[in-house]
């Protein structure tokens, strides 16, 4: 288990991590200036910060995974570090669950206990009957106890569709995974290059799905619990298909440029493929429990 | 055992044309820095900043409650100053102390090199001084800083907040990005670079107490971020998370806060018990009593720390079933708690004890949060937590549990491991006197809040009734004399730095046992650079 004659890679002083504390900084900073000017159709210099803070913290990975792979390529890495990499990718993936978990954790409140208590259910009788006595609980919450009316959002068509498209890319991408184990190069490629279109795809499906949702059905995230709960679920899921399929374009541009990874060694291929897997159920919870029941 | 002789690897960071691990000089020291003994120490030195501007605000809350009336500063400013002293103490200062031990002592516990993911680890450390400087700015914006509270319940962090709603938003998600990126690399650290021979059940405690720990700050720091995000789109975007003419529920922000809360107060408390579980024997100058019980009982409150969120809300109006069982679990935690204690003092017992400073805060913790954990008992129980909600006993119970607990373990901690750090003794009469200055300061802040809770006086309010005077004056002496007494501790520690004292021996105390006192005193900067073979 521990591999006491190889040394342990302990890297010497990098600046990389500063940068992106710094990159951090601007993006916090910024995007709170940003936040207090938006809302109130304000210009101020928050959106810069904010801009200036994404481009330093692409710099900054660039420059970071650019140090990794090199050493890498040197060979520097025991088999002791790569279970670091992996372990530490799937804590990450843990704490991405978790994070998950808080909107899934207020969709299922909304939907079992406070709408159901806003129409007088069990001992809230009263509550729906003095706060808003001709609010009806349903879900979706199409007409919220405040009033404001949209409609819920279908689960045939684009939504499902949806859903096949990213089911197939996990197995496609499982495909590629399968190619590079057996040094199948071109099959590596092609089917790494067909999930990412597959990735691409969803996300044009989902963007055409908000413009439905905001011009036609009036499904907004200012329209109620469902409303937010859709728009943040679905928002911060299609934020890591793009994170994924960025990275997922990371790695076939390392394979077609530099050839990079072997059968052996291609911790980055796994990690990104893990990430693309969670990415996936996340889907299928989300289409559920969001968009069937 | 490796001295401080560099390795043959050769390495290929970008910026550093000569290749040894030495330190480099200069402020490029700490700011590139990959060395767990320097991220460690910055660390610690931030988490003692933030202590003393943390204190500074807890002095004003105090100045201000020392007569009743409203003396020196405004509603809305002594809100800023609860809502900052409270963020400040819990993400500021006994967090990072504790995340800059582990720094400090995990890997040369285990046996280690280093932390497993070094770059990250800097990473980890150089967000929060910048967090925190978002989150303190906001005292110098227009409607000042944040004032919903440390637990910003919505509403008063949604409609009833001021333009400081966002920056501390994205503060906080700073936090939590630094936090989880450190207990990802504590937990790898343990789980990877465990020297041949150190097996699961020869861990130190404080190595086992932080695994945990990290664990469970994994799985609720994203809960909180998640929170966070709700208040700022209830605020900013028009959601109705918190809101119920949207179909949302201010009660729901309670569930999701205190999902992440109250994993988070054991977060502050786990390492506690791994320290003291250090401490204890080697000044008692006998073996750990109860090893495995120890490993059990921090997992089992671990456990039970995600199925008792509720009993922070008794009062919010649930189904009794859920009373009835949020007490109950609530309550069981004092057992593996009970078992914790048990055991230390089952050390102690017939043990050849010492009573150098580390040793005795280590003593005053067992008595002083055992005090904590019984009102935290008291607290439980549904009927009685109806008269104690939101009075001063409540803040009696978590400033016994996180002061005389958390903050105390961290200084024993500090006092039993200064000499390894820094190679000299510390000032053992200096220390003693703070100590005793601590001790009975920190009973008379904080006991007499049991009283005045207990006769309904409420927290978090710039003024109060008349017949709360005197003990309300008397709290604030022992407060101000509390802190005080900390420029004693930061005398100790700067005589320490400037290296005034005393040499200290490798083992350094007589009893100690454990890898970090078979390596010299200073440790060397780098330590097991080949591991060590554990028997």
């Amino acid at each position: 288990m521990h591999n006491s004659s190889e040394k342990y890679y302990v890297p010497s002083q990098s600046s990389w991590p500063i940068v992106g504390a710094v990159a951090l900084f601007l993006i916090g900073y910024g995007a709170a200036h940003w936040v207090n000017d938006f809302t109130r159709d304000r210009s101020g210099f928050g959106v810069y910060l904010l801009i200036a803070g994404l481009a330093l913290l692409f710099f900054m990975l660039a420059g970071w995974f650019k140090n990794v792979i090199s050493e890498s390529m040197e060979g520097l890495y025991s088999a002791q570090m790569d279970r670091s990499f992996r372990q530490g990718m799937s804590w990450f993936i843990f704490s991405e669950v978790m994070f998950f978990m808080a909107f899934f954790g207020a969709l299922f409140y909304a939907r079992i206990i406070s709408v159901p208590w806003l129409g007088g259910a069990g001992a809230k009788a009263m509550t729906g009957e003095i706060l808003w006595p001709h609010f009806h609980a349903v879900w979706p919450l199409i007409k919220t106890p405040g009033g404001t009316e949209s409609h819920a959002m279908p689960w045939q068509g684009a939504p499902l569709y949806n859903t096949i498209i990213l089911l197939a890319s996990s197995v496609t991408l499982h495909f590629a995974h399968v190619g590079l184990e057996q040094g199948k190069r071109l099959q590596l490629k092609i089917w790494l290059a067909i999930t990412i279109l597959l990735g691409a795809a969803f996300l044009y499906q989902q963007v055409g799905e908000y413009i439905h949702a905001y011009h036609e059905l009036g499904l907004r995230l200012n329209t109620g619990v469902y409303g937010n709960t859709f728009f943040l679920l679905t928002g911060f899921h299609g934020f890591h298909v793009t994170l994924g399929a960025i990275l997922l374009s990371v790695v076939f541009l390392r394979i077609l440029l530099k050839n990079h990874f072997t059968p052996e060694r291609h911790f980055v291929f796994q990690a990104a493929s893990w990430y693309w897997h969670f990415v996936d159920v996340v889907w299928l919870t989300l289409f559920v429990v969001v968009y069937i029941l | 055992m490796s001295t401080n002789e560099h390795s043959a690897t050769a390495h290929t960071d970008h910026d550093h044309a000569h290749h040894d691990h030495k330190p480099g000089g200069g402020i490029t020291r700490w700011l590139y820095t990959t060395n767990h003994k320097d991220i460690g120490t910055l660390y610690l030195l931030f988490s003692l900043l933030m202590f003393f501007i943390g204190g500074i605000f807890a002095m004003v809350i105090r100045a201000e409650l020392f007569q009743p009336g409203l003396q020196l500063v405004q509603p809305q400013f002594f809100n800023q100053m609860t809502t900052l002293h409270g963020l400040i103490m819990v993400f500021g200062a006994v967090m990072p102390a504790f995340v800059g031990l582990a720094n400090w002592l995990v890997p040369m516990m285990i046996g280690a090199p280093d932390m497993a993911l070094p770059r990250m680890n800097n990473w980890s450390f150089w967000i929060l001084p910048f967090s925190f400087t978002i989150l303190l700015s906001t005292l110098f914006m227009d409607g000042g800083a944040p004032a919903a509270g440390w637990t910003f319940y919505a509403p008063l962090s949604t409609k009833y907040s001021g333009d400081s709603t966002a920056f501390f938003v994205f503060a906080v998600h700073l936090l939590g990005i630094s936090s989880i990126m450190g207990a990802m690399n504590v937990i790898v650290t343990i789980f990877n670079l465990r020297a041949p021979g150190m097996t699961w059940m020869k861990l130190p405690l404080f190595v086992w107490t932080w695994l945990i720990t990290a664990f469970l700050l994994i799985a609720v720091m994203p809960v909180l971020a998640g929170t966070v995000t709700m208040v700022l789109t209830d605020k900013y975007f028009g959601t109705s998370f918190f809101d119920a003419a949207g179909g949302g529920d201010p009660i729901m922000f309670q569930h999701i806060f205190w999902f992440f809360g109250h994993p988070e107060v054991y977060i502050m408390i786990l390492p506690a018990f791994g320290i003291v579980s250090s401490i204890v024997p080697t000044f008692a100058r006998k073996p750990l009593f109860g090893y495995e019980s120890m490993v059990w009982a921090t997992s089992s409150i671990a456990f039970l720390s995600f199925i008792v969120w509720m009993h922070h809300m008794f009062t919010t109006g649930m189904p009794v079933t859920a009373e009835l069982f949020f007490m109950y679990s609530t309550m069981l935690i004092a057992v593996p708690t009970g078992v914790k204690v048990f055991n230390w003092v089952a050390t102690m017992w017939r043990g050849a004890m010492t009573f150098e400073t580390p040793m005795m805060f280590a003593l005053a913790f067992i008595v002083l949060f055992t005090i904590g954990g019984f009102s935290g008992l008291m607290l439980a129980i549904v009927p009685a937590d109806f008269q104690y909600q939101d009075t001063y006993f409540v803040v009696a119970h978590f400033h016994y549990v996180l002061v005389t607990g958390a903050v105390f373990s961290i200084v024993a901690a500090v006092y039993y491991w200064l000499p390894k750090w820094t190679g000299v003794m510390y000032d053992e009469r200096l220390g003693q006197l703070h100590f005793w200055c601590s001790l009975v300061s920190v009973n008379m802040l904080f006991f007499p809040m049991h009283f005045v809770g207990l006769a309904g006086m409420p927290r978090r309010i710039p003024d109060y009734a008349l017949q709360f005077a005197n003990f309300n004056a008397f709290i604030s002496i022992g407060g101000f004399l509390f802190g005080l007494s900390q420029l004693i501790f930061l005398a100790v520690i700067f005589k320490a730095i400037r290296r005034k004292g005393v040499k200290a021996t490798d083992q350094v105390w007589e009893g100690a046992e454990g890898l970090e006192w078979t390596i010299p005193s200073p440790a060397p900067y780098h330590t097991f650079e080949t591991p060590p073979h554990v028997k």
